[in-house]
């Protein structure tokens, strides 16, 4: 990795690589950390826990075993000792290989590496150190995956809107919790908190052996640029945060917005849309007064409950989709003071026929 | 030497006659002039908890907070209706003003969730006027949303029923809420339902308000015309059997 560039952005050499040892095993990785002019020598460094290239043993070259005996017979074990040897004798008698890779350790020849491609998808797979028979503590676990798959989301630019994670039981079949967002995200902080209202949901059948993260396709989700001031948006996206949180605990349908609908029958005057939707219906023709609360279903009344105070408003309609309608609305006094929304069904038999479909609070 | 004002600011002095000044805080207007000017900074307290008592649903309970909830909407920022009892009426609303965009329900049946969904939505600080519905609630768990509410940007109005009024409470402001009686602000002589809410303050910053409020309110039979009734429906038993339909009918329509 050339991180001589960027080390400034990182407020410089040591404060990196504490952030890189600290890093690194929170994703589950073992590390040995070496720096080098150049990749090569890093590589050699860290393989041999040496603090100058020079001082290193020959055997950090990885060459083959019976190429390593030579150096040995000619009593040279370190690296420093192969560089001292003139460049011609060491072509001829350890092979060009050889040269090109000293050469590229002492910075003489530059090295072309591979550029490291990530895969399409985040998929990961963590055995975890004992069984665990409890759903809420596989989070911990599951915690180094996410974070795995927030550095994967932010080298790809991308977010996700949503992940499963299988937890894996030795005998029975997985058990998949599924999480979905309500807009793309990357943060592994936010997935642990939708995570854990799951998880805390979930009753085991069996111990869980190792948990596995799948998340959906990546969509482009540019960084964040730190705003010099508070950025309005800002309040957006913690919005999006609580819906989806709340969303994960009560369901999806638990959380919605309001919009009203063209239907004379009051129950399908509104509808209830995604929440944060934008709402393009307008008000329609003021009908009669409605109340604000409406009752689902309407309930029964009986004939000595209410006194009618204003009315009839009479509503027929529904005929064609089987929802049909025939009611006269009256506004009603009910108990001491409330003021109700009753209406009589036409047609049905007297006594049985007045509902109580709203308060005027 | 120091003035009376210099004593009075220093605070060495409780006075009992007025709203003292430190508890003069950002509020959301609420829309009733007579109202706001009992209220510590005029309205709602911004980032206080507030509690609602009433009896029973219909007396125009909430016709106490609909102009705020119209005037925050039409300023584009985000309420919430928490665990609400009945179906908000979405054509009801917009015909009070309020944008529905605006506004979020949140259905959460059971007490816990209730809770802790008002707590989540209070630490978000996403809402400039979360109303809830709370039968129950002990004093330590509105404690807690009333600290989770103080750096938020708006209210928080609980509805509660009026047993609770007996309960001590961390609300800065608690309303009994009881529907207008006799024929004050109506200026419809004989109609029994006085488009008025008495609004009793029972705890605010500062001192008491010993008598209930008057605040005059929008009620669907009084204030529309009723059309001439269809003899048909007038001759059928319900109104008959209802006591003294008529009377009522024809007094508010006058």
């Amino acid at each position: 990795m050339e991180v001589e560039g960027s080390l400034r952005y990182f407020g410089g050499r040591w404060k990196f690589l504490a952030q890189l040892r600290a890093g690194l095993p929170r994703l589950g990785f073992e590390a040995r950390i070496a720096e080098a002019p150049t990749a090569r020598a890093a590589l050699w460094m860290a393989r041999g826990d040496g603090c100058r290239l020079e001082a290193l043993p020959v055997a950090v070259a990885r060459l083959p075993p019976e190429a390593l005996e030579l150096p040995a017979n000619l009593g040279i074990r370190t690296v420093g000792g192969l560089l001292r040897l003139p460049r011609e004798s060491i072509a001829q008698r350890f092979g060009q290989g050889l040269l090109e890779e000293l050469d590229q350790a002492a910075g003489r020849t530059p090295e072309a590496r591979g550029f490291f491609i990530p895969p399409a998808r985040f998929d990961a797979r963590l055995a975890l150190p004992a069984p665990v028979t409890q759903a809420d503590r596989v989070l911990f676990v599951a915690r180094r995956l996410l974070d795995q798959m927030e550095g994967f989301l932010a080298a790809r630019q991308a977010g996700v809107r949503g992940f499963s994670l299988d937890l894996l039981h030795e005998d029975i079949p997985a058990t998949r919790v599924t999480v979905g967002l309500a807009a793309c995200g990357r943060v592994a902080e936010h997935f642990m908190r939708l995570l854990r209202e799951r998880l805390a949901a979930i009753t085991l059948k069996a111990p869980v052996e190792a948990i596995r993260l799948e998340a959906a396709e990546p969509e482009f989700l540019p960084g964040k640029s730190g705003g010099l001031l508070h950025d309005a948006r800002a309040g957006g996206e913690e919005w999006l945060q609580l819906v989806e949180r709340l969303q994960s605990r009560l369901g999806i349908d638990a959380v919605h917005g309001l919009d009203t609908h063209p239907d004379h029958r009051p129950e399908r005057a509104w509808v209830a849309v995604s929440p944060g939707k934008e709402i393009f219906s307008k008000a329609g023709r003021q009908e009669g007064p409605r109340p604000l609360w409406l009752l689902d279903p309407p309930r029964r009344l009986a004939e000595g409950e209410f006194s009618l105070l204003a009315g009839p408003e009479r509503i027929e309609s529904g005929w064609w989709d089987g929802a049909d309608a025939q009611r006269d609305y009256f506004i009603a006094r009910t108990g001491a003071a409330s003021l109700a929304w009753i209406y009589r069904q036409r047609g049905a038999e007297p006594g049985r026929n007045w509902f109580l479909h709203g308060f005027f609070a | 030497m120091a003035t009376l004002t210099d004593i009075l600011q220093r605070q060495a002095v409780w006075l009992g006659g007025g709203i003292p000044a430190q508890a003069i805080e950002p509020a959301v207007p609420t829309g009733y002039p007579g109202l706001d000017a009992e209220l510590p900074g005029g309205g709602w307290p911004v980032g206080g908890l507030a509690e609602a008592f009433c009896h029973t649903e219909g007396i125009g309970e909430l016709q106490i907070v609909l102009p705020a909830l119209a005037a925050l909407t039409a300023a584009g920022h985000r309420t919430a209706w928490l665990a609400p009892p009945y179906l908000p009426y979405a054509p009801a609303l917009r015909a009070a003003g309020v944008r529905l965009e605006q506004l979020t329900v949140i259905r959460a049946p059971g007490r816990r969730d209730a809770l802790w969904a008002a707590e989540q939505a209070l630490r978000a600080r996403s809402f400039h006027a979360l109303l809830l519905w709370l039968p129950q609630a002990s004093y330590a768990e509105l404690r807690r949303l009333a600290v989770a509410a103080q750096a938020g940007p708006g209210f928080v109005l609980a509805f509660r029923p009026p047993e609770a009024a007996c309960e001590s409470s961390p609300a800065v402001l608690r309303l009994a809420l009881e529907a207008g009686e006799g024929k004050r602000g109506t200026g419809e002589p004989g109609c029994p339902h006085a488009p008025f809410l008495a609004v009793q303050i029972l705890k605010r910053r500062g001192f008491p308000l010993a008598a209930p409020l008057p605040v005059p309110i929008a009620r669907p039979a009084c204030e529309t015309p009723t059309r001439e009734r269809p003899a048909h429906a007038l001759g059928r038993a319900p109104f008959s059997a209802a006591p003294a339909p008529g009377a009522v009918a024809r007094a508010c329509a006058a």
